[in-house]
């Protein structure tokens, strides 16, 4: 499967990277070179083969849905870039 | 000078127990060295203050529980810049971390700390641990304190814990945390002729470690000997309730386990892995391994492992799709780097601009292609397809243990190092297959291990890698410490960086 400059477009703004109108030649060219390497994964059969979920064979862990740390703003919201009265601080989302 | 920090763990400690020396007198060592040591980039943060303070603190400790005090207690180490460490700069050598500050501390470093261990400062790595030699920092490269024979060029220390390597074989620190998705403890460790433990998934807790691809990261121990990846390994097992993918096994005494006594186990030499092009030193050092382990008593048997070769594609959707979800936190909200707004920018102008600016070439591609398989109309094709393989190669491995093999031998690395910006540069697949030998041990969840075993013909370190039972690392490090006494290795960088 190749990438055209369309498609690499789309990719990287569902990744929300911008990307320069003149580097998307460039890109759409290396994501291929990595989809034409994984492309061989193609071969194998995998009929009947369960995906795996998790490596080791466990369940994971469950505890009571209870709040068990917390309380300290001040912390969470130190190495915000912009933060102000409790909050962080965002461009306007909604007119 | 550099005598203390020259040090392995296992002799540090008998003469701290003896009280020959002091941690304080160790952690002044290192730190001069690593002063002197600018030059090969290993250390991207030093926390000399604390250092200090910790070194006095392991002494008080070490004069009142004397052989009682853990085996770490006023050990120097170095920890991979992946690691929170509360209120030390940590950024995981990416610009999109700038200035941050985690006011957490991970629980393997948590870990360390409890047991006496000294923190020397924050150590150089690629971006995210997405890379194999060091170069997608944003710090820039660390150095391979090792250099070919008659060729002044600088060398990768491999990757992403390159600057670990760097720093553990350069005897800045005594050992060195790691982290490992594909081969990030191996590789460096084989390029720089140390040891590097990845352990089972699930031994050691990930929480507080930045996340690359969650299914496959596991920290472990880089050293300068065996033993002292068991001693340390020790000291960052078990189980966490803050990681539930860390399991509930109980940590066995790995160091009781090391008797060097392997007569009888079998050892399993998979032929897939004798890859097209494979350098002839690589080959004999293969055989060279496969002779000790027979000279130690093991028996050599052949075995296959037929999906070795889709181990790579199959990482390179996994990975990727794990990263590009992981990394989706990185906004520009929370924590670290904001790209400077135009008049008008909105709130994805703020996303689009911050991550452009703030992630480099190799991240933003890896978390583009996770995007990728991960969307409507590929996800099957893709990233079902690559689990349905990974389901394959562990059972690859499954079948070889149940039919009898204790440890399976392998080369670590392709090749020796090699030189800064040499590789990668058109094509990323180049770099990519780096990992060819280290990363089917990710995908199936098993321990491995990189034992310095010989050197190339122009002196440069090559490792072997043998591949253990899920659970079984202190079996997988006996083998390994047999190795590691038949072969000898006990050559040292000359310390060009001293100028």
């Amino acid at each position: 499967m190749s990438i055209d400059r369309e498609t690499a477009r789309k990719v990287a703004h569902l990744a929300r990277i911008g990307v320069a109108e003149e580097a998307l030649d460039d890109l759409a060219r290396e994501l291929s070179a990595v989809l034409g390497f994984v492309e061989q994964l193609m071969e194998v059969n995998v009929e009947g083969v369960e995906p795996m979920v998790s490596v080791t064979p466990m369940t994971l862990k469950k505890r009571r849905d209870e709040v068990t740390d917390g309380g300290y703003p001040d912390k969470i919201l130190a190495n915000a870039p912009l933060a102000r009265e409790g909050f962080f601080v965002v461009p306007k989302v909604v007119e | 000078m550099g005598e203390l920090a020259g040090l392995t763990v296992s002799e540090a400690r008998a003469r701290l127990r003896r009280g020959e020396i002091t941690a304080r007198e160790i952690t002044e060592d290192c730190l001069a060295e690593i002063e002197k040591a600018a030059p090969l980039g290993a250390f991207v943060e030093v926390t000399a203050e604390k250092a200090r303070a910790m070194a006095e603190a392991a002494d008080a400790r070490l004069a009142s529980e004397g052989e009682d005090a853990p085996s770490m207690c006023g050990i120097p180490v170095g920890i991979k810049d992946l690691f929170c460490v509360e209120g030390v700069r940590t950024q995981a050598a990416s610009k999109i971390l700038e200035g941050f500050r985690p006011p957490y501390e991970s629980t393997v470093t948590a870990k360390l700390w409890q047991a006496g261990a000294v923190m020397l400062g924050k150590l150089n790595m690629d971006e995210f641990a997405m890379g194999s030699s060091n170069e997608t920092s944003y710090f820039g490269p660390a150095v391979n304190p090792w250099r070919a024979e008659g060729d002044a060029r600088p060398l990768t220390p491999g990757g992403s814990s390159g600057g670990s390597a760097s720093a553990v074989a350069a005897r800045l620190c005594l050992a060195a945390t790691g982290t490992d998705t594909g081969g990030s403890i191996r590789q460096p460790a084989a390029f720089t002729g140390i040891v590097g433990l990845k352990p089972t998934y699930g031994r050691v807790s990930r929480w507080g470690i930045v996340a690359f691809a969650s299914s496959l990261d596991q920290a472990g121990p880089m050293t300068r000997s065996v033993r002292d990846a068991a001693i340390m390994l020790q000291a960052m097992a078990g189980e966490d309730p803050k990681d539930s993918t860390s399991a509930p096994h109980p940590v066995p005494d790995f160091e009781a386990m090391l008797t060097g006594d392997i007569r009888g186990r079998r050892i399993g030499i998979p032929r897939e892995y004798r890859v097209e092009g494979m350098p002839a030193e690589i080959e004999a050092l293969w055989q060279a391994g496969i002779d000790m382990l027979k000279d130690a008593g093991a028996e050599i048997v052949d075995i296959s492992l037929p999906h070795t070769k889709y181990a790579l594609p199959a990482y390179y959707v996994i990975a990727p799709a794990e990263a590009s979800s992981n990394l989706a936190r990185y906004d520009g909200v929370r924590y670290g780097y904001r790209a400077k707004l135009a008049p008008g920018d909105g709130i994805v102008e703020m996303y689009e601009k911050t991550r452009a600016e703030g992630f480099g070439d190799e991240v933003k591609r890896r978390v583009m292609i996770g995007t990728y398989v991960l969307s409507a109309g590929y996800y099957d094709a893709y990233y079902n397809r690559a689990r349905k393989v990974r389901t394959l190669i562990r059972q690859d491995f499954e079948q070889s243990f149940a039919s009898g093999i204790d440890a399976i031998l392998t080369p670590a690395t392709p090749s020796a190092a090699f030189a800064l910006g040499e590789k990668g540069k058109g094509d990323p697949v180049e770099m990519y297959l780096n990992d060819i030998f280290t990363v089917p041990v990710n995908l199936a969840g098993l321990p491995g291990i990189s034992v310095p075993a010989g050197r190339d013909e122009k002196g440069l370190p090559l490792g072997l890698q043998l591949i253990g039972r899920p659970w079984e690392e202190g079996e997988l490090m006996n083998v390994a410490l047999a190795l590691e006494e038949r072969a000898g290795f006990d050559a040292a960088p000359t310390p060009w960086w001293k100028g």
